[in-house]
């Protein structure tokens, strides 16, 4: 193992030496990462023909269970980054059974709307527990053991006036400030070495039983169920797994940032993870790849032209999207790009010529 | 699947079925039966309910009241891939090809209910034996077949699965005469192999041709029945629903 990664080291700063004409640092590729994972979470859900934005909400799961876990319970990364995956995907079962139900932009909506308690969740959770054992200490529930837990631990902190007005102070996930001062434990090989991880069992999927009534689904939900195919189970198959992959990714970039907080992984970052499947196309699992890395990677690259660099970034994607509507990985795409540009150009002669004649 | 010895309990056995879309009875309580081995059509005008009868069986539509009973089981209620699974297999009006997906994959998606893998890959070189065609374009998309080749992988597709009882409906439909009788020399060959089928036809007299049974509806109700040589000879009958 050790030689893999000495080796994939050199590999890497050759590429970074490579790509730092394009501005891209070891912190902006190991962004690129975290994203081309996230794209392929949410690429397996649209390949069913589910329209879920819930990818945030479980990056976001994903993010502070794993940091948790090697903050305070001292675990390893990959146990914690695993645990994360798992408790993502447990509590995806609850939340599709009901709402895997719905279609389109009604299970958008629905999907967003998960994302959005999960953010507010973490916003609130500490304020939630204070008051909780505001409540304990008064009706004196468990007296002893909380003011004895509270002299032992950092997290909780209890004072009681002579007045008997009870103050407790919680913090576990800080809020809106988030969880600060997490060391960086995640390196690019990791980012890598799960990303092709992810690729490979995607290829296997794709030729798998379960893969071909995924596509099914995705074209035909009445033909699939015709065939056989439990169409509910799938679609909860699928955004389970979905659910674990956004979560493996939260856990990685978690522990990247140093700073974990609920406004990272708010609506903007759906729009952002949407954005990378529409931008590199759902033909192949490869589009949200790139489309990732490309979205990821182009705010970067354009910081030349400093002020005019949103105006840029924008009208790139907007082209992007405009002349290559299935998506910046399609062969068929580009050949008819190329086919429209040359029949205008000889349209325009002819014309020239028609003009010149009369 | 071993081959069950001829009994007299029929393999399908309907019962006073209602069928309704919305405030709208499609079906008026329809009961009929199909025996081992038995080609059985349902006949009629358009909207007499003939497809109806076969999406309300196979579980795309939930019947109001009556009984639909498969090799002795109750199957009335259950979910389409329930009913599939016990290989009762509908070959559905528009065939249902998965436009975007390989010849090929569209037939393994028909062994999706089926777990005997070996078996699996020789039904397959047996479908491809029987239609060369879908044996060359395998590899191509299945939205590109002609229509006529998309009833063959349709059929296929049916047979990769072991159907204990086939419905077709409207096979030979939006076909070119030479095709609706390739399609019809089909059926004759599954019936020969001992597949029972239950067949809808806007063709009646093609229908009638290969079939042992025949109901007629009429707006959502069998208003008669009888054996081919039966109905056919049943001149009224003929220009009264057959034109």
């Amino acid at each position: 193992m050790g030689f893999l990664i000495d080796g994939f080291n050199q590999l890497q700063t050759w590429l970074l030496i490579l790509l730092s004409p394009l501005n891209i640092t070891e912190p902006v590729l190991q962004f690129m990462l975290v994203s081309a994972i996230l794209g392929l979470s949410i690429y397996l859900t649209l390949y069913t023909g589910m329209f879920s934005l819930a990818n945030g909400g479980f990056m976001a799961i994903g993010a502070y269970v794993s940091v948790l876990l090697t903050q305070q319970a001292g675990w390893s990364l990959s146990l914690s980054i695993l645990t994360g995956m798992i408790v993502a995907g447990i509590i995806a079962v609850p939340i599709g059974l009901p709402v895997l139900r719905l279609r389109d932009i009604y299970l958008a909506i629905a999907t967003i709307g998960f994302g959005e308690v999960v953010r507010i969740m973490a916003l609130n959770f500490d304020d939630l527990v204070e008051s909780f054992i505001k409540w304990m200490v008064q009706k004196e529930i468990l007296f002893d053991s909380l003011i004895s837990r509270a002299e032992t631990s950092d997290m909780l902190d209890i004072t009681i006036r002579d007045n008997g007005n009870v103050r407790v102070n919680f913090e576990l996930l800080g809020g809106a400030r988030g969880i600060k001062g997490i060391p960086v434990m995640a390196e690019t090989w990791m980012l890598v070495l799960f990303l092709i991880i992810v690729i490979y069992f995607i290829i296997r999927l794709h030729r798998s039983r379960l893969g071909r009534a995924m596509a099914a689904i995705r074209q035909d939900e009445q033909a699939a169920s015709n065939m056989g195919i439990d169409v509910v189970y799938v679609k909860n198959v699928v955004f389970v797994l979905s659910a674990m992959i956004a979560a493996a990714a939260g856990g990685l970039s978690g522990h990247l940032t140093r700073i974990i907080d609920p406004s990272n992984y708010g609506f903007d970052l759906v729009v952002d993870i949407l954005a990378y499947a529409v931008l590199g196309g759902t033909q192949t699992w490869a589009g949200p790849v790139i489309g990732a890395m490309v979205l990821r990677a182009l705010p970067e690259t354009l910081r030349g032209f400093s002020e005019l660099r949103g105006l840029i970034n924008g009208l790139i994607l907007l082209g992007a999207i405009v002349y290559l509507p299935s998506g910046l990985v399609d062969i068929k795409g580009f050949r008819g790009l190329v086919a429209y540009f040359r029949n205008n150009r000889t349209q325009r002669k002819e014309m020239v010529k028609d003009n010149a004649n009369t | 699947m071993k081959s069950k010895p001829e009994t007299s309990h029929p393999i399908l056995e309907v019962t006073n079925l209602q069928t309704s879309y919305g405030s709208i009875r499609a079906l008026n309580g329809i009961s009929f039966r199909i025996m081992h081995g038995q080609v059985v059509s349902l006949i009629g005008a358009n909207g007499a309910g003939k497809s109806t009868t076969l999406n309300t069986i196979s579980g795309i539509l939930k019947a109001d009241t009556g009984q639909i009973v498969f090799f002795e089981e109750d199957i009335t209620g259950l979910s389409a891939h329930h009913i599939t699974r016990r290989h009762l297999i509908q070959v559905p009006e528009g065939r249902q090809i998965i436009a975007n997906m390989s010849v090929l994959e569209n037939l393994m998606i028909g062994a999706h209910i089926r777990l005997d893998k070996a078996k699996v890959q020789t039904d397959l070189e047996g479908i491809f034996e029987r239609f060369p065609r879908l044996q060359e374009r395998r590899k191509q998309k299945a939205g590109s077949l002609s229509g006529g080749e998309q009833q063959m992988l349709a059929v296929g597709r049916a047979l990769m699965m072991r159907p204990r009882l086939l419905m077709l409906d409207e096979p030979s439909m939006g076909l070119a005469p030479l095709l609706v009788n390739e399609v019809f020399a089909l059926i004759a060959e599954i019936k020969s192999q001992g597949i029972p089928i239950l067949l809808v036809e806007q063709n009646a007299r093609k229908a009638l041709q290969i079939a042992d049974y025949v109901y007629v509806l009429d707006r959502g109700q069998i208003v008669n029945e009888g054996s081919a040589q039966e109905i056919q000879q049943d001149t009224d009958i003929l220009s009264a629903y057959l034109g």
